[in-house]
């Protein structure tokens, strides 16, 4: 019974150890190139698709850098990070509101919060919030920090002065990840929120070919995620902290023996990694909603927009993201038939499962991704 | 004066004992070599004077000052550096960014230092700003070493310096060791290429099982008949 | 130390205590409720064992770090269904198969009470033993964490598979009216105890199965390649191969448990088949009661499943509204820190593995001593691809 499954299994193998042989510059520009196309085809044939896709690139851009950063340094998937992004969403609403659920169908409000600032709420602009939210944000981007430290200093640390494998760490985050999922629904409940009620109004943008309409608030999006990425990369490449992150990411060992202190470096990691972390979920809930399940259930594209993008490469994160974010629109919104059989657009449900082909693919043919060198 | 010594050391990993009971001095602007079989426990030695691996037994002192299980970071501010035998770069930073993480703990303005030591590289000064995983083997040792000297120890340890480098490179390696030992750092190093390191050393030591052998000035080790059939091998 | 011991009799008596006491107490020391509420218990701790013993075969025993749980357990579960129900009657209730009744071909022994169901439980195997054998060639040899990855997302691809096709397994709606075994032999009082017995009966075939599986050459080529790989290739065995025997044979023993635990709630959905109740909460079971150990597997589903079922009769009492309302959630979120705590304070489990190093105890606890014939490296870094 083996035999015909090892023999298919060979057949496999020697298909990848071909791939793998191709000059990964090949594979590279073969992403490349599709992503090109999938662009292309998308202004040409139904723009707001591509600016959706923009849109959701930009968010799970934000999830993405701190995702990368962590996974790089600390040496291990970080299920919990999809979670950790909705709990900073929900921190900056109660620092915002001060509500959090009280029954089912109450809530139990503060006396004060920011919101009660004047002007707290008011929009800047065409944007639907106020300073308020910026402010909360700010406060929340502490208060994860600071959490992710406290995890770090007795969870994480414990586990690597132990010399645990990355299938420790893996299932210690998993585990985190459902305790802090439960903890969001026992302060704020199930029901969904959203930070600014009622309906916003998008503009319309008329672009010669085509109109697209677009929201401020999206058009903000993008413009953190771009100033995010770049943020990070200079601090990756231009300062002495960022250098050594990066030393560490290559070889912690190396690095301890350099002299460099790498406990610092860590910790440093889940701070920075926090602040991302927290304006992430912000933006998130800002595009979505409040809501506990949202954080697991992006997980999956998180994942594949940091392994495509190449782990800890920030300018990778937010290509990977970006390349997931438009596939996953344009898979489900545009027409393709072949043949007569209607092959796009794939239904709505399976919109996270390209997301999941994506990062298996990249997975088997260059799991170093994008922007990552071989190991 | 002794910069270094290692005093009836025992250690290994886990439980696993690999040294027992070595003991191994270094004297201000010495070579040292120290040579043995496979598994004689030549790296644990080091990684064990470096703080690398948890000493159980007996003293670690330098420059008198016992430093008998302090951790890398404390070690490498005292003066000792260390290179390890393989995985000693960082890849995906340049040249130039190696070394600054070598001098990453310096206080001081560490580019005069950096000038001074890519001064005694050539071959990896001209590709200061090349990512470190596209030199060559040998382009890798010398960063490697460079790295090593950005916090101007007093001595560095050298674990297999010339391990699977082309023989060309070999000579060019302990060209290098000498002409660093020459502006005053001492030199301890474990070797497999007994035969070149003992040339330029100034005593050796020849480990087997976790203990000590034989010592003496490079020079008597070379020309130790026992030694010759056992350990000097090609 | 004497405490650390204790906790394995200690947590179970405890568990024991609080499971007896708590529905006797609600009901007012009615002794057949107290039976009834048992059985069920116990009936679904035998369920989840035999779902924790297949991943402990492929993760104590093979090594192969599977997140996708959910989608061999839903598999399973699924496959068993269509065959032993009807085919589908209306057009508000679609799925394929139904092979229900014309499995029941033997004209004698009622074959109709057990036949199809012995069918489906090995369809379910089969169909378990398939999924994992299509991953396997493509995900297999990745690296730990890209493998726990990539398996979430199939998981969760199969999830969204039967939720978007209408026609497949009903989506959304799930299907009900899943058949029991045996079901006409008995009155529906003294049913539950039947299946009780059916359930420890597969546990008990599957517990020898992995036993004996792992005492015999094959399982013992599988334990020195969790050792140490490198030197089991070199030996000439093949590796992979090896692997993805484990690894199929895990998924096929998760398969069974999902078609028992079909048979036993008489309807499933997609809802059942999420990540936290369907793959985590077998981790959970697995870590806790001790991973690389068979028998270690069946009491962490006893323990975990105690105190899942603790929280659902705490609602009974009287507590405050803000407090019942969130049960659920403290009860989640305890299993969840309860994985933290089990990894920071025994990593082993309660029933540590026999004889070998978990592989969730480190490296400088003196565990195994090695020969270096070469020095290796130490490292105080979790490695990329190290165990």
């Amino acid at each position: 019974m083996v035999r015909p499954i090892a023999g298919a299994a060979q057949l496999v193998e020697r298909a990848r150890h071909f791939f793998s042989a191709l000059p990964d510059t090949v594979i590279a520009t073969a992403v490349w190139l599709f992503f090109a196309a999938l662009v292309i085809w998308a202004i040409t044939s139904e723009a707001q698709l591509l600016v959706i896709g923009i849109i959701v690139g930009s968010i799970l851009a934000l999830g993405a850098i701190g995702l990368t950063l962590i996974y790089g340094i600390m040496k291990f998937a970080n299920f919990a990070h999809g979670d950790t992004m909705m709990l900073g969403a929900y921190v900056a609403f109660f620092i915002l509101t001060g509500q959090v659920a009280r029954t089912a169908r109450e809530d139990a409000e503060l006396p004060w919060s920011i919101g009660s600032l004047p002007g707290a709420l008011d929009h800047i602009g065409k944007l639907t919030f106020g300073y308020g939210l910026i402010i909360s944000t700010v406060v929340a981007a502490v208060v994860i920090a600071l959490l992710l430290v406290a995890l770090n200093r007795l969870v994480y640390r414990p586990l690597r002065q132990r010399g645990s494998s990355i299938v420790v760490f893996a299932v210690a985050s998993l585990g985190l990840a459902m305790a802090t999922r439960a903890l969001m629904l026992i302060i704020w409940g199930p029901d969904p929120r959203v930070y600014v009620s009622g309906i916003h109004m998008a503009d319309k943008y008329n672009l010669g070919f085509t109109t697209i309409t677009l929201k401020a608030d999206q058009i903000f999006m993008f413009a953190v995620a771009i100033v995010l990425t770049t943020l990070v990369y200079l601090l990756l490449f231009r300062t002495k902290l960022g250098k050594a992150m990066r030393a560490v990411t290559d070889n912690p060992d190396l690095a301890r023996v350099s002299g460099i202190d790498t406990e610092r470096v860590f910790t440093w990691t889940w701070v920075i990694g926090g602040a991302l972390v927290a304006v992430a979920g912000v933006l998130l809930a800002l595009q979505a909603q409040l809501n506990p399940n949202l954080g697991f259930v992006l997980l999956l594209p998180l994942f594949a927009s940091t392994i495509l993008g190449g782990i800890g490469s920030p300018q990778g994160a937010l290509a990977g993201a970006m390349i997931v974010g438009i596939s996953q629109e344009v898979s489900v919104g545009i027409d393709l038939s072949i043949g007569g059989t209607d092959i796009l657009p794939l239904a709505p449900a399976y919109k996270f499962s390209v997301a999941v082909v994506i990062m298996i693919f990249m997975l088997l043919l260059r799991p170093q991704g994008l922007f990552g060198t071989k190991a | 004066m002794t910069v270094l010594e290692a005093r009836e050391v025992v250690s290994g990993y886990g439980e696993v004992e690999i040294l027992h009971g070595v003991s191994v001095r270094v004297e201000e602007g010495e070579i040292v070599t120290i040579i043995g079989p496979n598994g004689a426990g030549k790296s644990t030695l080091l990684k064990t004077v470096f703080g690398l691996l948890p000493c159980k037994r007996g003293k670690v002192l330098f420059g008198g000052e016992d430093v008998t299980g302090q951790s890398p970071q404390v070690m490498v501010r005292k003066g000792m550096c260390y290179v390890p035998q393989s995985d000693n770069v960082f890849p995906s930073l340049t040249v130039q960014e190696n070394l600054e993480m070598g001098a990453f703990i310096r206080r001081d303005d560490y580019r005069p230092k950096i000038e001074e030591v890519l001064a005694l590289f050539p071959d990896v000064l001209e590709r200061r700003h090349t990512r470190a995983g596209k030199l060559s083997g040998g382009q890798r040792q010398m960063l490697a070493l460079a790295r090593a000297l950005m916090l101007d120890p007093r001595i560095l340890l050298l674990d297999e310096p010339s391990a699977s480098l082309a023989p060309n490179m070999v000579d060019l390696v302990f060209t290098k060791i000498l002409d660093i030992n020459r502006s005053g750092v001492a030199i301890v190093m474990v070797e497999q290429n007994a035969r070149e390191s003992l040339k330029l050393s100034h005593r050796g030591y020849v480990l087997a099982m976790g203990q000590n052998r034989l010592e003496g000035s490079g020079e008597s080790l070379l020309n130790n008949e026992e030694m010759g059939k056992a350990y000097l091998g090609g | 130390m004497k405490a650390d011991r204790l906790l394995t009799p200690l947590s179970f008596l405890a568990i024991t205590a609080a499971v007896i006491i708590m529905p006797a107490e609600r009901s007012g020391w009615n002794f057949d409720s107290v039976i009834s509420f048992l059985t069920a218990f116990a009936t679904t701790v035998a369920i989840f064992a035999v779902i924790t013993l297949g991943l402990n075969v492929q993760w104590g025993y093979t090594g192969v770090f599977n997140f996708g749980i959910a989608g061999f357990f839903m598999v399973g579960a699924y496959t068993a269904a269509i065959f032993t129900k009807p085919p589908a009657e209306s057009e508000f209730v679609r799925y394929i198969g139904g092979f229900g009744d014309s499995l029941a071909f033997l004209p004698f022994l009622d074959s109709g009470q057990w036949l199809p169901f012995v069918f489906g439980t090995a369809a379910a195997a089969l169909m378990s033993g398939a999924l994992a054998f299509a991953l396997s060639i493509p995900t297999l040899r990745l690296r730990a964490d890209y493998l726990a990855i990539t398996t979430i997302g199939i998981a969760e691809l199969l999830r969204a598979v039967v939720l978007e096709e209408r026609g497949l397994v009903n989506s959304a709606r799930g299907l009900i009216g899943i058949p029991r075994p045996f079901h006409d032999f008995f009155e529906p009082d003294d049913y539950k105890f039947v299946y009780f017995g059916i359930a420890v009966l597969v546990l008990i075939v599957v517990f020898v199965a992995a036993e004996r599986g792992i005492r015999s050459p094959w399982g013992r080529v599988l334990r020195a390649l969790r050792e140490d790989e490198l030197t089991t290739a070199a030996s000439g065995k093949n590796v992979f191969a090896f692997k993805m025997q484990g690894f199929i044979l895990g998924a096929m023993i998760m398969g069974i448990g999902g078609s028992i635990y079909a048979y036993e709630r008489g309807s499933i959905s997609p809802d059942t088949f999420t990540p936290f109740f369907a793959t985590f909460i077998f981790w959970a079971m697995l870590m806790v009661g001790g991973s690389g150990n068979n028998k270690g597997a069946i009491l962490g589903a006893y323990i975990v499943w105690g105190i899942w079922t603790i929280s659902l009769q705490l609602q009974g009492y009287d507590m405050p509204e803000f407090l019942r309302s969130r049960i659920f959630f403290v009860r989640d979120m305890i299993i969840g820190s309860l994985i933290v705590i089990v990894l920071l304070l025994r990593p082993a489990g309660l029933l540590p593995e026999e004889r070998k190093v978990s592989l969730f105890i480190g490296r400088d606890t003196g565990s195994r001593p090695r020969e270096p014939t070469t020095e290796p490296e130490p490292t105080g870094e979790p490695p990329p691809g190290g165990r």
